[in-house]
């Protein structure tokens, strides 16, 4: 589905990423880990493709198209999803009304009908179960005086409803409390299916214990230079990214 | 739009078919404004002496004032010598199908949804107005005048209702004013009257949303609306389109008077011509609108759109006189490319209890300047009086501009008046975020500022709103990236 290879990128002349490689295909989940400024978030910022963050070398094929020569809103309409790390706010926009037109845009570029108002109350109903919110948020500006909690449960409602073929979840468990967390995994869970698949940016282990990655890769220096399964992510959790650093260190100093 | 709706537009149309175009042989008088021509215009008319009388004073007046020269807009000196005053409309002139116009007017017309015969006689394509509906209209105006209610042109009004055009003609905005209003009053082409009876309250919107003949009074139209006691009457200027018009100046009056627990809505789409992207041409919209709230508890609501014109400079104001009287102003004013808008409000509080609110909302983009002018004065006598205003800014880019003029003036200890100003730049990251869910640039361009406009745009009467929506993203294309 989605295939890295040697991806380089940099912004404002600084390189972040240094050679990215990877595979994922439908059903898998992969978790992508690695300390502050590794280049976890510039690494989704690239996928959605965010303007500021040049790709200077390396390609990128997303459901056989070059994903790199589409802009963001082709990107989405093809089925990648970015959970944002902060998602924004957009004052007076109602959220009904944005998540219907995101979702017709997609419909129409997948050759359906659009919804009608009517026909999207029931699929959002539905939804907003699914990440146990209220029909009252239908009625608030998108992400308008939400907590950070509510902001990261609206990211996965939007997920939900979108059905993308890929989602990437960028930091989604920064600065939720425990019972938050389970409920944005549970959401992502009952979205799994052989279709579709997951990259699941953290920095701490603690999301991988409710969302089971099929793969585990540590992201450092811009390059990924450790990969596994979940077991390497327990790892991580008892013994922090020091040694990564250090073995890197060391392969440099050969 | 409701089909109430659509046979008022026919309706309005119609009084315009009958109430202008059949009065006037075509024809065009020589270019300047002296007493002569003046003359001229009323003769045209067939106007009543104490008509003539009144735009020979007005014009007097204009001949010893001054153009203004405070707004915070610059365009080339205008040489009031050099302009018709009064040109009968020619069909002919126009083009002769749409092939013949231009085809990004034709574009954004189809964006704004508009029927192609409406966009025939938006662009003046020489057709002949189908009106078959004759009949429906006239169950309209029969019904309307069941209830008393005058609706009709302003010429109409000078011929059919004189006692009560000369009482209120100038009661709100004198004809020495202002310099445009001065203008106006000497050579205002024709406009609409309305007069809603004492306990009356207008079952329908009332429009001149002609869009059929709107081309031919623009120019310097004359609006009065009177609301009797108790009354209630809801009135839409404009228009969401794109009009071909050849007159680069426009100076519109519009007063309003609303007696003891009246309540008059006024509301404005304006997209006049705004120029080319480089700034050449496009209309000067220099308008007097102004309402007084005669009696207890009169309300005066204004709620304007303002998306077209080179250069507006529009202040729809009102005289709280009556006690417990209430004024409201609700603005949205987008400015792209090299467009100028110095607009705002003036609310005068004389009578006790009286209140008003300001809500103003600029969106500037490309080079265009945008200012907020606003005047809150609370007389002497004016116990507890209150106001509210709020003017926000949205600036689109790094080459537009946004500018905040308000003026208060506090004479009775009592009065209470607050302000908030904000401005903000449209974010990438707003724009990334709709982006990345599958949303054009443009579509989350307009996102954006619909919802930076909620406030106002939930004013308006539904259909003029849905319109305005669409034309707030129309005139914004191109802004951004």
């Amino acid at each position: 589905m989605l295939s890295i290879k040697n991806l380089h990128a940099a912004v404002a002349g600084n390189e972040i990423l240094k050679g990215i490689d990877l595979e994922v295909k439908a059903g898998q989940v992969h978790a992508i880990m690695g300390p502050n400024g590794s280049g976890k978030s510039t690494l989704a910022a690239v996928l959605a493709g965010r303007e500021e963050f040049e790709v200077t070398r390396g390609t990128v094929s997303f459901a056989g198209k070059d994903l790199l020569g589409l802009a963001p809103e082709e990107r989405a309409r093809e089925g990648l999803f970015l959970a944002f790390q902060y998602p924004v706010e957009i004052p007076g926009v109602n959220s009904s009304y944005f998540l219907r037109t995101a979702l017709n845009e997609i419909r129409q570029h997948r050759g359906l009908e659009k919804v009608s108002a009517m026909e999207f109350l029931k699929i959002i109903r539905e939804k907003l179960q699914l990440v146990e919110m209220d029909e009252k948020f239908l009625k608030r500006s998108v992400n308008e005086g939400f907590s950070g909690g509510e902001k990261k449960r609206n990211e996965i409602l939007q997920m939900a409803t979108l059905e993308p073929r890929l989602a990437v979840l960028d930091e989604t468990d920064s600065g939720l409390d425990i019972d938050a967390l389970k409920i944005v995994a549970n959401g992502v869970n009952k979205l799994r299916s052989k279709d579709n698949a997951f990259i699941v940016v953290t920095h701490y282990q603690r999301l991988l214990n409710y969302i089971i990655p099929d793969f585990v890769h540590v992201l450092y220096q811009g390059k990924i230079v450790k990969s596994g399964d979940k077991e390497l992510a327990l790892h991580l959790e008892d013994y922090g990214y020091d040694w990564i650093k250090e073995e890197n260190s060391r392969s440099e100093r050969w | 739009m409701t089909e109430e709706m659509e046979t008022l537009h026919e309706f309005t149309n119609q009084e315009y078919k009958y109430g202008f175009v059949t009065d006037i042989e075509s024809d065009t008088l020589p270019k300047g404004l002296n007493e002569d021509i003046i003359r001229a215009i009323s003769a045209k008319k067939a106007e009543p002496d104490w008509m003539l009388q009144w735009r020979l004073t007005a014009f007097r007046n204009w001949s010893k004032m001054e153009e203004p020269t405070w707004a915070n807009v610059k365009f080339n000196p205008i040489d009031y010598q050099d302009i018709v005053y009064y040109a009968a409309p020619k069909k002919s002139d126009g083009p002769k199908s749409l092939d013949e116009v231009d085809p990004a007017i034709l574009e954004m017309y189809n964006k704004l949804g508009i029927p192609l015969h409406e966009q025939e006689v938006l662009a003046g394509v020489a057709v002949d107005a189908v009106l078959d509906s004759v009949s429906v209209a006239t169950t309209f105006k029969e019904k309307l005048s069941d209830l008393g209610i005058i609706f009709c042109s302003f010429s109409e009004a000078v011929r059919e209702h004189p006692e009560l055009v000369k009482k209120y003609l100038g009661s709100v905005v004198p004809p020495g004013d202002n310099f445009f209003a001065a203008l106006n009053s000497a050579v205002f082409s024709d406009g609409s009257f309305v007069y809603v009876p004492k306990g009356v309250r207008c079952p329908m919107e009332l429009s001149t949303y002609f869009r059929i003949n709107a081309q031919f009074t623009g120019q310097f139209e004359r609006t009065l609306i009177i609301a009797e006691e108790g009354s209630y009457v809801s009135y839409l200027e404009g228009c969401t389109a794109p009009m071909r018009d050849e007159n680069q100046l426009h100076a519109a009056v519009v007063e309003l008077v609303a007696h003891d627990n009246a309540t008059i809505k006024y509301s404005t789409v304006q997209n006049w011509y705004p120029g080319d992207k480089e700034g050449k041409g496009g209309i000067y919209n220099f308008v007097t609108k102004r309402g007084l709230c005669k009696g207890v508890g009169a309300k005066i609501s204004w709620t304007q759109v303002e998306t077209g014109s080179a250069i507006t400079w529009k202040y729809p104001g009102c005289v709280l006189q009556g006690d417990h009287s209430v004024g409201e102003f609700y603005s949205v004013a987008l400015t792209n490319n090299y467009q100028q808008a110095d607009t705002g409000t003036k609310m005068i509080h004389i009578g006790k209890n009286t209140s008003s609110t300001i809500v103003s909302k600029g969106i500037s983009a490309g080079f265009g300047q945008n200012s907020y002018r606003g005047q809150v004065k609370i007389l002497k006598n004016a116990t507890n009086a209150r106001n509210f205003s709020q003017c926000d800014s949205l600036l689109i880019g790094d080459k537009c501009g946004a500018h905040t003029f308000p003026y208060i003036e506090v004479k009775n200890s009592t009065g209470q008046v607050e302000h908030e100003a904000t401005t903000s730049k449209i974010g990438e990251d707003q724009i990334f975020y709709l982006n990345q869910r599958g949303i054009s640039t443009e579509d989350a361009v307009s996102m954006i500022v619909n919802g930076f406009c909620k406030e106002v745009l939930a004013e308006l009467p539904m259909e003029f709103a849905v319109e305005a929506q669409k034309l707030l993203g129309v005139s914004l294309e191109g802004s951004v990236g």
